[in-house]
């Protein structure tokens, strides 16, 4: 569908912008203030220059090493969720009912974790990991295998992973659902007619058809999961030691636990970056993946 | 054929897997403290709704849900209400600057609260919005107007362009035909971006603790006083978060015919 070039749909558009712009452009306006000042106090500022991006970006320095621990600590962990979350959230979709009530069944049950406030989510792993009440805290333990996560690095990542997958995985699972609904069920009657596979019409049909919803999922899984907060706060309170301090736990420590104001603005700046950078190269691929889709649609 | 081998085992284990956890949590709201400490069982062997009463009859405690939902609805209908017209405007139009305006919405969306929790302290106290709920519904405008935008973008391109046209040359006026035509027809659209702006506002919280002390504490704040000199209530933080589950339970529940749909974004 051609668009048409019309200029008024900027009023239509204004609001939007408006609130937006008053949410975003505004306090950021304040950060990008704060970043080049340092402070004694008593609201007197002075001029700071790049001082605070020099010390943010130099590892060597107190502030740059818990930066980068943190950074490459957040990469990790958005890593291997995505490496579980993927995978599996496409198992899942296509293990799902195709008809009657069960379909209705299984994408409640799916969607509710994903509508637990987030610090609940924390609670409840919280809660069922603890090896004297909870669930799996104490049937491991009762196996034999010495699990606590207050304690022990291995299993505070390992329960702020499981909990994840717990949390999202059926975001994943529910986009790819509904790629795959879309598909005709001719194109599985011409595959039957072909002989073809399972894995053949899982890569010439079902796969190609999850492409741009897959990208959907990777960009918000991928988005959230690199500025994760509330969870694993709650649980481990981004411990033991430093060993679960994601980006977002060391910036609000910074910022709201020592109002350290300048440090936090430039991490904040900086933090930003690499998510509009990260935002970009998305748009992008699905912005060509979309244009690229178009012109062979029904010609599969 | 199109599903996978042993597919009912697979799907049996994963909604286990996801129940497993929550029946924990209700288990553990129907028992007393003494239990939960002193035993492992399985199911409440003494099943009480003290924990339940304490939350309904506590002021401090029930009006936690009250503030939660309070912000939570003032920011579904601001970001729908702001979000249709630009949606539309996106969906039909070209315009200067349109692809940068949208990639810039979208880079909201993605933009961490930690980032925005200092300067919406220092903004909203500024203009004495801080600790009501307006300050956190419009907080949390930044993530959820342009997923709205997004969202319905996609359901009104699903309305073929002739529809416009044939109402204007019937003489409806564009406001007459947003309200008589348009919204009826991506009504189900309008309900998924609502189901999503009230999921995200309402399991956010670092930036609704940030904005509220008191008057607008939401509920998820209120949980945290559950830990006092005497040790963890567990039996209360239990069933306050059982109760924080239900209003998600509810939404679902009405949405559920359009949860595959609105998930992808109405882009399928």
């Amino acid at each position: 569908m051609e668009k048409i070039v019309n200029q008024k749909a900027w009023f239509l558009v204004l609001p939007v912008f408006a609130i937006v712009a008053f949410s975003a452009i505004l306090p950021l306006m304040t950060v990008v203030n704060y970043s080049v000042q340092d402070t004694f106090g008593n609201n007197q500022f002075f001029w700071n220059g790049v001082g605070w991006f020099k010390e943010l970006l130099d590892p060597s320095t107190d502030l740059g090493g818990r930066f980068f621990a943190s950074l490459w600590r957040n990469l990790a962990f958005s890593a291997i969720i995505l490496a579980i979350e993927v995978p599996l959230g496409i198992v899942v979709a296509l293990a799902m009912p195709r008809h009657g009530w069960s379909v209705a069944a299984c994408l409640v049950i799916m969607a509710l974790p994903l509508l637990i406030p987030w610090n609940v989510v924390g609670t409840i792993w919280q809660i069922f990991g603890r090896p004297d009440i909870g669930l799996l805290g104490y049937t491991l333990n009762g196996l034999g295998i010495n699990y606590n996560y207050v304690s022990n690095e291995f299993d505070a990542w390992a329960t702020v992973v499981v909990m994840d997958v717990w949390h999202w995985t059926s975001l994943v699972a529910l986009l790819c659902y509904a790629g795959l609904k879309s598909i005709p069920d001719a194109y599985y009657q011409a595959a039957q007619i072909d002989g073809a596979s399972r894995w053949a019409v899982f890569k010439a049909i079902q796969l190609p058809k999850m492409h741009r919803v897959l990208l959907i999922a990777v960009l918000l899984r991928f988005m959230d999961s690199f500025m994760i907060y509330t969870e694993p706060f709650v649980v481990t309170g981004g411990g033991p030691g430093n060993s679960t301090t994601f980006i977002s736990i060391e910036l609000v420590k910074i910022a709201l636990g020592q109002f350290d104001l300048g440090k936090a603005a430039a991490l904040s700046i900086v933090y930003n970056l690499i998510i509009i950078i990260v935002c970009w190269v998305f748009y992008t691929v699905m912005t060509n993946a979309g244009a690229e889709r178009r012109p062979t649609e029904g010609s599969v | 054929m199109h599903s996978i081998p042993g597919r009912r085992i697979v799907m049996a284990l994963y909604l286990l897997f996801l129940l497993l956890p929550i029946y924990w949590l209700v288990n553990m709201s129907f028992k007393t403290n003494g239990e939960i400490v002193s035993t492992m069982t399985l199911w409440p062997h003494q099943p009480t709704l003290e924990n339940y009463r304490t939350i309904f009859t506590d002021p401090s405690w029930y009006s936690g849900y009250i503030n939660s939902l309070q912000y939570v609805v003032i920011n579904t209908v601001l970001s729908i209400s702001f979000a249709l017209p630009a949606a539309y405007a996106f969906s039909r139009y070209r315009f200067l600057g349109d692809k940068h305006l949208f990639f810039w919405l979208l880079s909201n969306r993605m933009a961490p609260a930690a980032v925005y929790a200092l300067p919406f302290f220092n903004l909203y106290s500024a203009i004495n919005l801080f600790d009501t709920p307006w300050a956190v519904a419009l907080a949390h405008c930044l993530f959820n107007v342009p997923l709205a935008v997004w969202i319905l973008e996609g359901f009104v391109s699903g309305v073929p362009r002739e529809i416009d046209e044939t109402a204007f040359l019937d003489g409806y006026s564009f406001p007459r035909f947003f309200v008589k035509i348009l919204i009826p027809l991506i009504a189900s659209g309008i309900g998924v971006a609502a189901f999503f702006c009230f999921m995200f506002s309402w399991v956010e919280l670092l930036l609704a603790r940030t904005l509220t002390s008191v008057n607008a504490k939401p509920i998820a704040a209120v949980m945290t006083r559950t830990v006092s000199a005497a040790g963890m209530d567990w039996g209360l933080l239990a069933a306050a978060g059982v109760l924080t589950i239900i209003p998600g339970a509810l939404v679902i529940w009405f949405v559920r015919n359009y949860i595959a749909r609105g998930f992808a974004l109405g882009r399928v």
